[in-house]
C-alpha cells in the first residue's frame, strides 16, 4: 500500500514512545472475503486489536420484494438468497408455506427433496473446500473440487433445467417430474465421489503448511459461540450436535440413518474435518434416498396450490380455471405465521413467514446462517494475526448474498 | 393472562407463574408456541428464558409492520434451547421504541440494527445503533409497509 493511502488511515500522531495503531480496510474487494465484505481492522503490528465487519454491499431488498410477489413467485427470490445452497432455500420456504396450508407432500417428492438437499450440501462444501484451500495457498484443491462440482451442477441442470437458480422445490412438491433415467448420473456420482474425498484428504491431511495454518487457529469458547449466534459446522466442530435434521426432522429426514459429525478441536482444522465428514454422511443419505425411493406422484393433489399439468389444461375446463386463478391471484394461504428451520450447508436457515390470508406474503424474514456466523467474526479474529484471519474467514464459509439478502 | 387451553403448556405456565402480568396473550399454532409479551417486560422475560429455562440461543430478532394498525410494529424474537430441543417465539407490539436485548443475548446486536435500519424501530440502550444494510445517508426505512417497492424518489427511465 502506498504512503498516500495509509496516511489518512492513521488515527492520530502518536506520542513519543507510544505504540501506533494502524487502521486497515480489508475488502470490499479483497479476494479472501468471497464477495463484497469489508472488514475494518485496527492493527497493532501484525496483530488485530479490533475488527469491524461492514456488510450490506449485496443488500438487494429480497425481503421487501417478497411482499410484492405472489406466494409461488417468491421461490425465484429464495434461489438468490444463498446462491450456493439454492435448493436448501427453496426447501425451507416451501416447507413454511406448506405448514401454513396444512399440505402433505407425496413421499416421492419428500425423498427427492432430501436427495437434492444433500447434493446441495456436497456442492456447497466443495466450493468452500476449494476456495478455503486456495486462500491458504493450495491451488490444486480448487481445480479438483470444481471438477466434481461440475458433475453436481449437471445433475441439477438435468432435474430443473438450471445449474444455479434451480427453483425446483415448490410449495406442494416439485416443479417437474424428474426426467427419465435420472438415477444414472446420481449413481455414477455416488460411486465416483468417495474416492475423490480420499484424494482431497490425501492432499491436505498430511500437508504441513495446511496443518500449521489451520490447527489451533480460531478457537472460541463454545458458550460464546452460542451466545453470538454461530451455527452449523462451526458449532459442531466445538462438540455440540446442533443440527435441525436430527433435532426437528423435516421432509422425512427421520426415515434416514445418518450421523451428525462433531469434533472437539474447535479450530479451523476441526471445521474442515466436520465438513469432510458431512460430505460422507450426505453421500450415505443420497444412497438411502436412491434405494428407498417411493413410487408415486411428485406433486400434492391440491388444485388450489399446485399448477395443473399442461396436458390437463388443454382438455379440462377446471384445470384451466385453477391455473388462471393461481397465476393471477396467487395461492390463498390461511392467516398465520410459522418459523421453519432447515439445516443449510452453512448452519441454521430459518424462514419466518407471516400470512394475512391474501395471495401475497405479509412478511418473509430469512434467518440466514451467514448473517449469524459473520456476527461472530470479531470474536474469532481479535488478538490474532492478519494471516490467521484469512484462515478463520475461510472456515466461517459465509456467502454474502446469504448475509445481506 | 394465559388463555385457558395453554395452562397445560409447560413453558407458558412457567412464565405465567413468575411474570403473570407480562403475558398479553399466548397461542400454539402449527406446533409453535407464541407468547405475546408486554413491551416493558421484554427484557425480564428474555432473561427468564435464558437463565431459568436454558434457552441458550437467540435465533433471530425481526419485526412485522402491521400498518395501518396501532401500535404498528411487532418485534419478534425466536429463542432456541439446544439442551431441551425447544423453540419459542416472543412478540411485543410497539409504536417505535423498545429496550435492546443485547444485554441479555449478544446475538441481538446485528439483528436489532437490521430492524432499526429497515423498520425504523429504535432499540434503547443498543451499543451501536447504526444502519447495517442501507447506506448511512439513506432516507426512510424500506421494509415499512408504506415505503413503496418501486418508484422511490424516481422511476425507471428517469435519471436520478
Amino acid at each position: 500500500m502506498s504512503e498516500t493511502i495509509t496516511e489518512p488511515l492513521l488515527q492520530q500522531e502518536p506520542e513519543a514512545g507510544a505504540t501506533r495503531r494502524m487502521t486497515l480496510n480489508m475488502g470490499p474487494q479483497h479476494p479472501s472475503t468471497h464477495g463484497v465484505l469489508r472488514v475494518v481492522l485496527e492493527l497493532d503490528g501484525e496483530f488485530i486489536e479490533k475488527a469491524r465487519p461492514e456488510i450490506g454491499y449485496l443488500h438487494t431488498g429480497i425481503e421487501k420484494q417478497c411482499e410484492a410477489l405472489n406466494w409461488q413467485q417468491v421461490i425465484t427470490l429464495t434461489d438468490r438468497v444463498d446462491y450456493l445452497a439454492n435448493l436448501s432455500n427453496n426447501l425451507c420456504y416451501s416447507l413454511a408455506v406448506e405448514k401454513l396450508l396444512g399440505l402433505e407432500v407425496p413421499p416421492k417428492a419428500q425423498f427427492l427433496r432430501v436427495l437434492l438437499a444433500e447434493l446441495t450440501r456436497i456442492n456447497s462444501h466443495l466450493v468452500w473446500l476449494g476456495t478455503h484451500a486456495l486462500d491458504l495457498g493450495a491451488m490444486t484443491m480448487f481445480f479438483l473440487t470444481f471438477r466434481e462440482r461440475e458433475d453436481l451442477l449437471r445433475i441439477f441442470e438435468m432435474f430443473s433445467g438450471q445449474r444455479l437458480m434451480t427453483s425446483y422445490i415448490r410449495p406442494g412438491g416439485l416443479a417437474l417430474d424428474p426426467p427419465r433415467g435420472w438415477e444414472k448420473p446420481v449413481r455414477a456420482f455416488l460411486e465416483d465421489f468417495p474416492s475423490k474425498i480420499d484424494e482431497y484428504e490425501s492432499l491436505l491431511n498430511a500437508n504441513p503448511i495446511w496443518l500449521q495454518r489451520t490447527q489451533g487457529i480460531g478457537v472460541l469458547p463454545v458458550e460464546e459461540m452460542l451466545e453470538i449466534g454461530i451455527t452449523g459446522p462451526l458449532i459442531r466442530a466445538a462438540g455440540i450436535p446442533l443440527d435441525a435434521r436430527k433435532m426437528t426432522p423435516y421432509s422425512s429426514y427421520e426415515k434416514f440413518d445418518f450421523n451428525v459429525p462433531t469434533e472437539t478441536g474447535n479450530d479451523v482444522f476441526a471445521r474442515y474435518a466436520v465438513r469432510m465428514a458431512e460430505m460422507r454422511e450426505s453421500l450415505k443419505i443420497v444412497k438411502q434416498a436412491l434405494e428407498g425411493m417411493p413410487e408415486g406422484p411428485t406433486r400434492a393433489e391440491a388444485h388450489r396450490v399446485v399448477l395443473p399439468e399442461r396436458e390437463k389444461m388443454k382438455t379440462q375446463m377446471e384445470a384451466l380455471i385453477y391455473h388462471f386463478k393461481i397465476v393471477t391471484e396467487g395461492i390463498a394461504v390461511p392467516e398465520g405465521e410459522v418459523f421453519q428451520v432447515v439445516e443449510s450447508p452453512r448452519g441454521e436457515l430459518g424462514y419466518y413467514v407471516v400470512s394475512d390470508g391474501s395471495g401475497k406474503p405479509l412478511r418473509v424474514h430469512m434467518r440466514t446462517p451467514s448473517f449469524g456466523n459473520l456476527q461472530g467474526l470479531p470474536n474469532l479474529v481479535e488478538k490474532r494475526q492478519i494471516s490467521d484471519s484469512i484462515a478463520i474467514m475461510g472456515s466461517l464459509d459465509f456467502v454474502l448474498g446469504d448475509c445481506d439478502r | 393472562m394465559l388463555p385457558e387451553q395453554l395452562q397445560e403448556n409447560e413453558l407458558a405456565a412457567a412464565l405465567a407463574a413468575v411474570y403473570p402480568a407480562a403475558i398479553a396473550g399466548a397461542v400454539v399454532a402449527h406446533g409453535e408456541l407464541t407468547l405475546h409479551i408486554e413491551p416493558d417486560d421484554i427484557l425480564a422475560v428474555l432473561e427468564f428464558f435464558k437463565r431459568q429455562q436454558q434457552f441458550e440461543r437467540l435465533s433471530t430478532v425481526t419485526a412485522v409492520d402491521r400498518y395501518p394498525l396501532e401500535p404498528r410494529f411487532e418485534i419478534v424474537y425466536h429463542l432456541q434451547s439446544v439442551e431441551r430441543n425447544l423453540r419459542v417465539r416472543l412478540k411485543a407490539s410497539v409504536a417505535g421504541e423498545i429496550a435492546s436485548a443485547t444485554a441479555v443475548y449478544a446475538a441481538a446486536n446485528w439483528y436489532e440494527r437490521e430492524v432499526f435500519d429497515l423498520f425504523g424501530v429504535v432499540f434503547s440502550g443498543h451499543p451501536n445503533p447504526k444502519r447495517i444494510m442501507m447506506p448511512d445517508d439513506w432516507e426512510g426505512h424500506p421494509l415499512r409497509r408504506d415505503f413503496p417497492t418501486h418508484g422511490f424518489k424516481y422511476s425507471y427511465g428517469e435519471q436520478p
